[in-house]
């Protein structure tokens, strides 16, 4: 299991993301591609211990008719200049009320996390090389930010 | 003009540390090439042909004499003792060195000012008309408005890594001096059965494909501006082509979607977040328009005697009156436009003592305040009449006083091969070719209104679309070529240039402007603009006048 950050710590994960390669009904704890999960929905209902993953194309309302069963939806970031699962995350968040964990894959970056907080990700797996403790700082590059988040629902102008 | 409080403030202080500690990473090889670009991109700094360029943002042009004067002593500790007014209202830097970039930083914050989001694949500085507050046919202020979208566009956490760069423009006035029509965003603001609100155009741009940008919504109340410019932004990032640079802007999502089409997705977009937190609050708008309050003006006649007088006795002040110099909202005042547009030197460029000049004229005579404006000039909006010609001789003496404002000789023009690595071509010698051509005072007034607009490449910074004589540079097989469109305008009429046919030599370009010209003078009926006769007769006998005699 790698380790990554979680609600602000470091940890074990619980989950493994499969690729479209290696993913199976009959795995547990793992993450699945949004395609597969949907063909083989009638099977993995119900289940906790199986997760979602989102290509960064891929529509999150997708997801809006069973979306608070699973208990994990990790949305992948291509390339770290690829900001589409930035909305996506806020959409599953803010517009789905989802309340499970939102974990941020593929290229993850040092540099990006204060903005993923703010869209709702509190998981980040870590792109390779990244300095976890170092990134862990990164999260509060900033104290404060103007607009409504998952962070801070209400603006800065209702707040100042 | 709007003032930081502790939470702007600290926001451009931790930018700035880290900025620094990103610079850090590159320079001790911790960050590759690749990830700085997008990281240094982000705050304005681009690595050009000869240098590093830093872009400094300038919200909706608005300086005070202050910050003018830190960017002319930057200029001096960071530079070689020059800055250049760039088309999007700010300020470049061309000779920074990269690992003093942070130290410029840290100066700019100290007067409220920054370089975020001067570049990159995000939402841009937000332009506006630089008479906003003292336009004759303004319907409502828009810089509150500006000021609004620029903080609710910084670091925007949804919005930060786009398909590709966002700029939003605001007008509040009847005539469009922002160019709103060509912008990803324009936001006009209307009045509707007494109550005002914003048409909102999206889809617009130059660049490769040029488009002037349908309406999406016809009356937005203003308490809803933040959340449907949300709404555009997020159907925006979601289905913005990423696999092609030249197809990333909204302008090609809207047209692939149709404006119908898209409309409707920003609505239904709009109908989950309506109504919610970031809906403006009446105090939140008060707020913002309390820090652009007339400033204490002196009540006066509508003209006077000294003035009236210079202008009978001297020719010469009385041409720059008749260019340079608008009308005001406020009996007795009026709206100075210096032409940074000497002929020799590249347009838009002043020198450190020229920034300390207009910083001083700024205080002797318009309240402290001055605005950049896209046409790459400088306007002091708030000068009495009665000290206009004081206030002119001490421009001739600064060599700012050029009454060439929308003249022929008055050229946008972007930095060109001199300096950006992404041109195909030289735009400044071109200008300074056509302006030394066009010596003839009398002649280019007898003209009137003509916009050359110069491009180095494709990617329009120049705004060669938009200019009744456009000219872009191409690269034909290694050598530098000029294609010249014509009937442009970037106004309220806006229209985009037509191609006149093959390009030409560097060399050959005057000609071709003088051509077209005196084919405009020998065509146009009483009282007609360049552009004007231009829509009446066609591209035709241009095009016959210009290639008839190769």
């Amino acid at each position: 299991m790698p380790s990554i950050i979680k609600d602000r710590a470091i940890a074990a994960s619980e989950f493994t993301v499969a690729d479209a390669e290696h993913a199976s009904v009959d795995g547990s704890n793992a993450i699945l591609p949004l395609a597969f999960y949907l063909e083989h929905r009638d099977q993995l209902m119900g289940r906790n211990d199986i997760g979602v993953w989102l290509e960064a194309g891929d529509e999150i309302e997708e997801l809006a008719a069973f979306v608070n069963e699973l208990p994990v939806v990790a949305l992948n970031f291509p390339a770290f200049a690829d900001g589409r699962a930035y909305s996506s995350a806020n959409i599953l968040k803010r517009t789905m009320q989802y309340q499970g964990e939102i974990r941020a894959i593929g290229d993850v970056r040092r540099d990006q996390l204060s903005q993923m907080i703010h869209c709702g990700f509190n998981a980040f797996e870590l792109a390779d090389g990244q300095d976890a403790n170092k990134c862990l700082e990164a999260l509060d590059s900033f104290s404060e930010n103007y607009q409504s988040t998952v962070v801070t629902p209400e603006p800065l102008f209702r707040r100042r | 003009m709007y003032v930081y409080d502790k939470y702007d403030q600290q926001m451009v202080d931790e930018r700035v540390a880290q900025y620094r500690d990103q610079t850090n990473r590159f320079l001790s090889g911790e960050l590759s090439d690749e990830e700085f670009l997008h990281l240094r991109l982000r705050n304005g700094l681009y690595i050009q042909r000869l240098a590093p360029m830093l872009r400094i943002a300038v919200p909706y042009g608005m300086l005070s004499s202050k910050q003018l004067r830190k960017l002319a002593e930057i200029t001096r500790d960071f530079d070689k003792g020059y800055a250049h007014f760039t088309t999007r209202q700010n300020i470049q830097l061309n000779w920074p060195k990269l690992e003093q970039v942070p130290d410029i930083l840290a100066a700019l914050a100290s007067v409220e000012m920054h370089a975020i989001q001067t570049s990159g694949n995000c939402i841009r500085n937000t332009t506006s008309d630089q008479y906003a507050g003292v336009a004759t046919d303004e319907i409502e202020d828009s810089r509150p408005w500006a000021e609004l979208i620029r903080q609710w566009s910084t670091f925007h956490p949804e919005f930060n890594w786009l398909p590709r760069k966002f700029k939003i423009a605001v007008t509040g006035a009847r005539e469009d001096r922002a160019a709103v029509q060509v912008h990803d965003i324009g936001v006009r603001i209307v009045e509707q059965d007494g109550e005002i609100g914003f048409q909102i155009l999206a889809g617009g741009g130059l660049g490769r494909t040029p488009v002037i940008a349908p309406v999406i919504r016809e009356f937005l109340p203003k308490q809803h501006l933040l959340t449907y410019l949300e709404a555009i932004l997020r159907v925006y990032n979601r289905y913005g082509r990423r696999d092609n640079k030249y197809k990333a802007r909204i302008k090609i999502l809207v047209r692939a979607m149709t404006a119908e089409v898209f409309a409707e997705k920003v609505d239904a977009e709009w109908n989950t977040i309506k109504g919610g937190p970031e809906t403006l609050t009446d105090a939140e708008i008060d707020r913002a328009k309390s820090f652009f309050t007339k400033p204490p003006y002196e009540t006066l006649t509508e003209t006077d005697s000294g003035y009236e007088q210079a202008l009978n006795d001297d020719f010469g002040f009385k041409t720059w009156i008749g260019r340079n110099v608008k009308g005001h909202q406020q009996p007795g005042y009026a709206i100075v436009n210096l032409a940074i547009k000497e002929t020799s030197v590249a347009p838009g460029d002043v020198t450190d003592e020229q920034i300390d000049t207009i910083a001083d004229l700024a205080d002797k005579y318009s309240f402290g305040e001055i605005r950049v404006t896209h046409e790459q000039n400088a306007t002091l909006a708030d000068v009495k009449k009665a000290d206009l010609y004081d206030l002119w001789k001490e421009l001739c003496a600064a060599e700012l006083a050029a009454p060439n404002l929308g003249l022929l000789t008055d050229i946008i023009c972007c930095p060109g091969g001199d300096y950006c690595s992404l041109a195909n071509a030289k735009s400044i010698p071109v200008a300074e070719a056509i302006q030394r051509r066009f010596d003839d005072l009398d002649y280019l007034h007898d003209l009137g209104d003509l916009d050359i607009n110069i491009s180095g490449c494709m990617n329009a910074c120049g705004h060669h679309h938009v200019g009744n004589i456009g000219i872009l540079g191409v690269d034909k097989k290694g050598e530098e070529w000029y294609q010249v469109s014509i009937g442009g305008s970037g106004y309220s009429n806006a229209a985009l240039a037509q191609i006149l046919g093959p390009s030409f030599a560097r060399s050959q370009v005057p000609d071709v402007v003088d051509k077209l010209v005196s084919l405009y003078v020998e065509q146009r009926q009483e009282g007609e603009q360049f552009v004007e006769t231009f829509n009446r007769v066609g591209i035709a006998p241009f095009k016959e006048r210009v290639y008839a005699a190769q």
